[in-house]
């Protein structure tokens, strides 16, 4: 079946054949591998997106079920070419190594200061928990959005 | 982070001593930065891997037909097809490449598939039909020890052997087995190039070591493979030996397509080595002002099925058995055994970790016995430059601030000692207040830097002028730690020049850089990179009676004598091996100078436990570590925070279950990682002296940060709980029975 939904501002619309995941059709039909997969159970929120406003785990929503929704992905964030706010405090505080749980840090972190402008280091942890790092002890993630939470009051 | 106990100047802008943004940052944070995950070519082929759903059978016979027979199924290879050498293995090859007359693991390969797309290829490896007659699986390393079934024994005896102290300590210890857990699982793309050779995009540590071993089994001439460098969603150890690699380059060939896999994250689980489990039987014996007379140590890890790397990773459990102290006389047994276990090979800190929860725990009931402060304990058996290491007898050249980091540790501010609000066992609020209990706990560690034991290890580098600023080529894998940052940061120093970038390229086209592993790239790809960027500066003002090279070009006197497109198009290039200084295999009885470098760290845990429930919140960690010179401060800081919270996890959490051969967790609902509300807060100090023979004084970073940081937690549990502890990861039953 044909699904059709807004993805990134944009109409979208993915073909349905088999049970598959909106990570799934996202990575594999719409070309859009910035939702990682690292786990497929929703547990390390690499594949995080931003579902009707909620963020989720893009791993453990079926494709079928986006039909109207409306789906933010890493790659709709701030202007084309131009880092938002979160991705930009990302880069300065040294927050990124390997790279693989920052797109999911990056909309889970952007979705919180959308709500939020300067949430104290408590809200940007509970925001983060369920985004996996393997790199970093998150220390530099917190500073990166500490600071930002900081530049905004 | 504090500032450095030296502080130094910075050389130019973004030059080492700075922390530049990394360049790879933008597109990591836009999601746009290709990993292997992310890799495709229109035509290509999914490739899916039939595993044992046994520990230990024997394989009877194959059906692939049934495989066959699905549509759009294009290849079913067993190990009949292997064309060359038909096992694998880092250091000595031993694991076949897919399993022939038996099976030594759960989830060992018997046979790989290629199809037109992912979901027929796992279809297709479903339906292969492989009928075992299972066998009795040797799950049991002590027994196997017993059966003399190892890898390898290793023996250190040194000093008098029969010195005794005055008080004697005696434990035994236990260190579960942890995985690397990489976010990224092993992934790849093989493309065929048309002439019998491929190309191969694979996830790595490696890509030298790859490409040999591709070779090999696939019975090529070696310019036939090429193995490129690409996107790596971390590592910590798990990709320095092949799983998919020449699985791939196999069914590329076979099918004259492009052939992808992707590991599930089980797959995964059983598809890369882990972290050896250990027991570790100690024996300390000291004289009443507290001085190390004797230590005796019987380490077991357990290798599993293949050999992997369990020889390097028994010796240097073995060399590192004392930890950074003196003593007079050592003896230490130590047995890695075969088994039907999962293998275990690389992780970071290669052995030293085991070791470190058992003699530091040595220590701390050694001043307990003495009634001694166990800071003061460790500080009267301080080892320093100069001294002998208490196991090798090679004498310590490089700066060893023991007592420094020891001293700068118990002089960094404590936090109340009262428990903190939150709360042991998290938003599940099932812990009283009142009755949880704040420990402390400290520990230090030492491990070596770089290859050991007389391995030839090299790394090569090439830098060369070119419209983009200045190029640094190798094929030195970057995993996440940042090494395409700090080889332009040492290019831009040693050159003089603003523009820097780092291109990767495969196989063909330079040297090996040798492994990224054992805290080694920042010392060796970054030693080849100054070497190549000053004989390249010195060869160019040289040829052109320059006094300084710039942006502009050569400069003589006030004036640009040469203009820098004038350079670019005389195409400078320099290309450099670098090698440490010399290492040699221990003698029989573990003597000799056997590593190039070594490093020391301290950790101090704070936690917060509920004795009843046996719940540990980890409240913070400091540290202090011995970096020679920190080229990219943020970069160390980086790795110190990063691996403080692998060794918090495996102090409390990060558990592989095996039963009988079988991992039973092997997903990451089932097999924990610390989430953010998990991690500590981290203070570091870093140590920065001259001396060591990395570039401008630079040590290794990446391990030592979880040598000793599992040890102070479970430390710190001791303090709190009153429980003896003496197995990691603690679990909730060791603290509250």
């Amino acid at each position: 079946m044909i699904v059709e939904f807004t993805l990134n501002g944009e109409p979208a619309q993915a073909r349905v054949v088999s049970p598959v995941s909106l990570l799934d059709v996202l990575r594999d039909q719409l070309q859009l591998p910035g939702s990682k997969s690292a786990c497929a159970q929703g547990e390390c929120g690499s594949c995080s997106v931003v579902f009707d406003g909620e963020v989720i785990c893009s791993c453990l929503v079926m494709a079928v079920d986006v039909a109207g929704s409306s789906v933010t992905t890493v790659e709709g964030l701030g202007e084309p070419g131009v880092l938002n706010a979160v991705q930009e405090a990302m880069v300065d505080a040294g927050a990124v190594q390997c790279g693989f749980c920052t797109p999911g840090i990056v909309v889970a972190a952007t979705e919180l200061f959308n709500a939020n402008p300067s949430p104290d280091v408590e809200e940007i942890k509970e925001a983060l928990a369920g985004n996996i790092c393997r790199c970093t002890g998150y220390g530099a993630i917190v500073r990166a959005l500490q600071g930002l939470a900081e530049g905004s009051r | 982070m504090t500032a450095p106990t030296r502080q130094r100047p910075t050389t130019g802008e973004a030059g080492i001593g700075t922390s530049p943004v990394r360049p790879d940052g933008v597109s990591k944070v836009q999601g746009t930065f290709a990993y292997a995950q992310d890799l495709e070519r229109p035509d290509m082929l999914w490739g899916a891997t039939v595993r044992s759903p046994h520990p230990h059978a024997r394989v009877i016979g194959i059906d692939i037909a049934p495989a066959l027979a699905i549509g759009g199924v294009h290849a079913v290879i067993t190990a009949d097809d292997v064309p060359g050498r038909g096992v694998f293995g880092l250091e000595h090859p031993d694991q076949p490449v897919l399993a022939d007359e038996t099976v030594a693991f759960w989830g060992e390969p018997v046979a790989v598939v290629a199809a037109e797309d992912e979901e027929t290829a796992r279809r297709a490896a479903a339906a292969v039909v492989v009928e075992y007659e299972e066998l009795e699986p040797s799950v049991d390393p002590e027994e196997a020890d017993r059966a003399d079934d190892v890898f390898r024994r290793m023996r250190i005896r040194r000093g008098d052997q029969t010195l005794r102290g005055e008080v004697v300590v005696e434990g035994v210890y236990e260190v579960g087995m942890q995985d690397q857990a990489p976010l990224g699982t092993e992934a790849g793309l093989a493309v065929p190039d048309g002439q019998g050779g491929v190309d191969l995009y694979a996830t790595s540590q490696f890509v030298h070591v790859d490409q040999e071993q591709v070779v090999a089994s696939l019975g090529l001439r070696p310019e036939q493979v090429r193995a490129h460098p690409t996107g790596v969603g971390g590592a910590f150890g798990a990709r320095e030996d092949v799983n998919l690699h020449i699985h791939l380059c196999m069914l590329a060939l076979h099918t004259g397509r492009p052939v992808k896999m992707v590991y599930s994250r089980a797959e995964s689980f059983t598809g890369h080595v882990h972290r050896h489990p250990a027991k570790m039987w100690y024996r300390h014996e000291a004289d009443r002002e507290g001085r190390l007379v004797r230590v005796e140590a019987r380490i077991l890890i357990d290798g599993g099925a293949y050999a992997s790397t369990t020889s390097a990773v028994l010796a240097n459990a073995c060399y590192f058995a004392v930890g950074p102290y003196r003593a007079d006389s050592v003896s230490v047994d130590g047995v890695g055994t075969r088994t039907n276990n999962p293998p275990c090979g690389a992780m970071r800190g290669f052995g030293a970790v085991q070791v470190c929860v058992g003699y530091e725990a040595q220590m701390d009931r050694l001043a307990e016995e003495l009634g001694i402060d166990p800071l003061e304990l460790r500080r009267r058996n301080a080892l320093a430059t100069g001294d002998r290491m208490p196991t090798t007898g090679q004498v310590i050249e490089t700066p060893l601030p023991v007592l420094e980091v020891i001293d700068s540790l118990a002089a960094m501010p404590l936090p109340d000692a009262a428990p903190g609000t939150d709360l042991p066992g998290g938003s599940g609020l099932t812990t009283e207040p009142q009755h949880v209990i704040r420990g402390v706990g400290y520990a230090f560690g030492i491990k070596n830097l770089a290859f050991s034991e007389g391995s030839d290890d090299y790394a090569e580098a090439r830098v060369r002028l070119a419209e983009e600023g200045a190029v640094v080529e190798t094929a030195a894998i970057e995993v996440g730690q940042g090494l395409v940052t700090v080889l332009a940061q040492i290019t831009r120093s040693a050159l003089g020049v603003s523009r820097a970038v780092v291109r990767h390229v495969d196989t063909s086209r330079i040297g090996s850089a040798g492994s990224t592993s054992a805290s080694r790239q920042t010392q060796m790809s970054g030693g080849a990179t100054l070497e190549a960027a000053t004989r390249l500066r010195d060869r160019i003002l040289e040829r052109h009676s320059g006094d300084d090279l710039t942006d502009e070009g050569v400069v003589r006197g006030d004036d640009v004598v040469v203009p820098m497109t004038d350079l670019i198009a005389e195409a400078w290039e320099e290309t450099v091996t670098f090698r440490h200084p010399a290492t040699e295999p221990s003698d029989g009885d573990g003597q000799g100078r056997v590593h190039a470098d070594f490093a020391v760290a301290g950790h101090r845990a704070v936690v917060d436990v509920d004795p009843e429930l046996g719940l540990v919140n980890v409240v913070r960690v400091d540290t202090v570590q011995d970096v020679g010179r920190a080229l990219n401060p943020e970069s160390v800081r980086g790795q110190i925070e990063g691996g403080i919270l692998q060794g918090v996890g495996l102090a409390v959490m990060e558990e592989l279950v095996i039963e009988d051969g079988v991992i039973r967790n092997p997903t990451f609902t089932d097999y924990l990682l610390p989430t953010i509300l998990d991690a500590p807060d981290v203070e570091a100090l870093l140590i920065e002296q001259d001396g060591s023979w990395g570039p401008y004084g630079a040590k290794g970073v990446g391990e030592p940060p979880t040598i000793s940081s599992t040890a102070a937690v479970a430390a710190a549990i001791r303090a709190a709980s009153g429980k003896p502890i003496h197995r990691v990861p603690v679990r909730p039953q060791d603290i509250a029975f």
